[in-house]
């Protein structure tokens, strides 16, 4: 990036120095985003570095190219964050809503300040394209925090009167500490999701990022350093099996928060009943996308909007639990339309995800872009039929080394492996019904319900669809929205619990029920 | 009856092997689950022996070099029609899963099984 004709500016990050250019690589010169080579836990409002003083490599997968350090944890620094915690926990639990909630939105207030920072840092270590994190992630990460501020706000206790002399009043009250493990597809994202409620609710928390991706939110709390009270919010760097396990089995969290994969969701509930306190998974998807016919009725906004919904299963790489990653289209218009699909992932631009016009960017790991191309494989040898791309994509000069695999299509049936689990990539498996019942048949032949699509100009199909689903979201004539406070988690397989909506609080809180009596009179019994 | 013998629904590569003898002799018995969807998912997850709680429904695949491999009975029924290969990939594990070395995980590749396979071992439809 040091080539670059024109010196890059301070104000812009970009490396033509123009408005709209390529950002500058987090550390290099003229970035908006600085960087250290080594970062410690972020313990009690400082910078603690892990007991046992062993660090691990950050991969960009951009480049293939470690570009930090971050601390390879172990169960000792476990116990330092759960110090730091509940040292902090009484006094956070206390604190008026006035003031929490003044907390949430000064958090949201410095993120919105460093949203092109964070976008880049965010894309640099995901691989994401940055006019994603520019236009989706911060933003919503921002509007998360807001949300939960005025959520926590608005949650009333109830009472009842009983009767004449008697009444039950239930309050809120904090669970105390809660641990959160975080995945690597939104690092930033997923962490507010979790962070916002929790402590909107007065709880002090312990997070741990996905191992692929620990640095982003690293650099969130260098913001958050004078913003929350110290202790309140941890983070904690290293491999799951060591301080994942460590935080998921301790007796000093009163919930266990975890998105990520189904084995590892059942590990985490089977840990969380060893100490017997809650948990929300939010696990795996395998989405369908139903195309009916009448998609087709007129070449118009509502068709083009029809044909991007179908190309969204490559929003962030396909790397989404809810990625659209099973298109269902009416036979009818199949040829037709998938032409005009097809046109469209052609031109989807794959590159450098610093550049604003790139599409789509690297895949998170390695070990992510192997598991596709077995996927793949998998795919052609059932007998799928590949409509285009299908195989891992070399780019030249400083990205030759990145994991970037192509925006793929693979025709087939429903009882392939391809339509039955999750690949995590852009990889989207298409097939077709003949009439409604055998879409919806074809909808729910799965072991997940996280999320679905329905593209119609019938609200009356949509509304009956929608409610056949099985699944948790469904998207109607819309893809990929996450707004705070439209309730988000599955059914089936694909979790337990709702995010994104008030009701979280009640996820990450205890019910106090006062029941007092305002009689004198003795029961009688004695 | 066809001339196939039953084949192993799980077979690990020898590296894969090596792997789990050296993980055998450094830290005890281990067991795998082979993971559903989502992040790091549909990946072999290994833990120690014990460690990850087998259920009533839950399919014994095989043994990979001694050790039990597990996968869940509804994810069986969409897999049983292949093989799965235990090997072993670059780079530490990203999940919860033991390290199969240093800096080395467990992955699979998956083969379908002929027609005369799947007889053999009762799945012809």
């Amino acid at each position: 990036m040091t080539d670059t004709l024109t010196k890059p500016t301070e104000e812009s990050g970009r490396e033509d120095g123009s408005a709209t250019g390529a950002f500058v690589a987090p550390g290099q010169p003229g970035s908006l985003v600085s960087l250290k080579p080594r970062y410690e836990n972020f313990i009690g409002g400082t910078w603690v570095a892990p007991v046992k003083g062993e660090y691990m490599k950050d991969i960009s997968p951009v480049t293939g190219k470690a570009f930090c350090e971050v601390a390879r944890s172990t169960k000792e620094d476990v116990e330092l964050a759960l110090d730091a915690a509940h040292r902090a926990r009484q006094a956070w639990a206390e604190t008026s809503l006035t003031d929490r909630a003044a907390v949430l939105n000064k958090i949201a207030d410095v993120i919105e300040a460093n949203l092109q920072m964070l976008a880049v840092a965010e894309s640099w270590e995901n691989g994401k394209p940055v006019r994603e994190t520019l236009a989706a992630d911060i933003p919503l990460a921002v509007d998360h925090f807001r949300y939960f501020a005025g959520a926590t706000r608005s949650l009333e206790g109830r009472s009842t009167e009983i009767d004449k002399d008697t009444v039950a009043y239930h309050f809120h009250e904090p669970l105390g500490v809660v641990g959160q493990i975080i995945p690597f597809n939104f690092p930033l994202l997923m962490a507010a999701w979790k962070i916002a409620p929790a402590l909107a609710a007065g709880n002090c928390t312990v997070v741990k990022p996905a191992s692929p991706t620990p640095w982003s939110i690293l650099k969130l709390a260098e913001l958050l350093e004078d913003v929350v009270p110290a202790g309140v919010l941890n983070v904690i760097t290293g491999p799951g099996a060591e301080i994942g396990k460590a935080l998921a089995t301790s007796p000093r969290i009163a919930k266990i928060g975890f998105t990520g994969e189904t084995t590892t969701g059942r590990l985490i509930m089977q840990y969380a009943a060893e100490n017997l306190i809650p948990s929300t998974v939010e696990l795996g998807g395998k989405s369908p996308n139903i195309f009916f016919a009448d998609v087709m009725n007129a070449d118009d906004e509502f068709l083009d909007k029809a044909i991007e919904g179908l190309v969204l299963y490559a929003f962030n790489k396909g790397e989404v639990c809810t990625c659209p990653s099973r298109a269902l289209v009416a036979e009818s218009i199949y040829d037709k339309f998938m032409e005009r699909c097809l046109e469209r992932i052609k031109k989807i631009t794959q590159g450098n995800p610093l550049d604003p016009s790139t599409m789509i960017g690297p895949q998170v790991s390695t070990q992510q872009l192997e598991k596709i191309t077995s996927y793949v494989d998998i795919g052609l040898q059932e007998g799928a039929e590949c409509l285009i791309g299908g195989k891992r994509v070399q780019l030249d000069g400083e990205f030759a080394d990145g994991y970037y695999f192509a925006p793929t299509v693979l025709k087939g049936h429903n009882k392939m492996r391809v339509f039955q689990e999750e690949i995590f990539g852009p990889v989207l498996a298409v097939t077709t019904f003949k009439d409604e019942a055998e879409a919806l048949e074809i909808a729910n032949d799965t072991l997940y319900g996280l999320g679905a699509g329905v593209w119609t100009r019938d609200g009356n199909l949509a509304y009956r669809m929608g409610r056949a689903i099985q699944a948790g979201r469904v998207w109607t004539n819309c893809y990929h929205l996450y707004p705070a406070g439209a309730a988000f988690g599955g059914y089936k397989i694909s979790g337990v619990g709702r995010e994104n909506h008030q009701m979280m609080l009640e996820h990450y809180s205890q019910t106090k029920n006062l029941l007092v009596s305002y009689s004198t009179k003795p029961l009688g019994f004695f | 009856m066809n001339g196939f013998r039953a084949p192993e629904r799980v077979v690990a590569s020898s590296a894969a092997a090596e792997a789990i003898e050296e993980l055998v002799a450094e830290r005890g018995p281990v067991m795998f689950f082979q993971s559903g969807g989502c992040c790091d998912g549909s990946l072999p997850l290994c833990f120690e022996q014990g460690e990850f709680v087998i259920g009533s429904h839950d399919v014994l695949l095989g043994t990979v070099a001694g050790c039990p491999f597990y996968i869940d009975h509804r994810q069986y029924e969409v897999w049983k029609h292949t093989q799965i290969i235990l090997g072993v990939g670059d780079g530490e594990p990203e999940g919860f899963s033991l390290a199969a070395g240093r800096d080395q995980h467990f992955v699979i590749t998956s083969r379908v099984f002929s027609d005369g396979e799947l007889e053999a071992l009762g799945l012809s439809s």
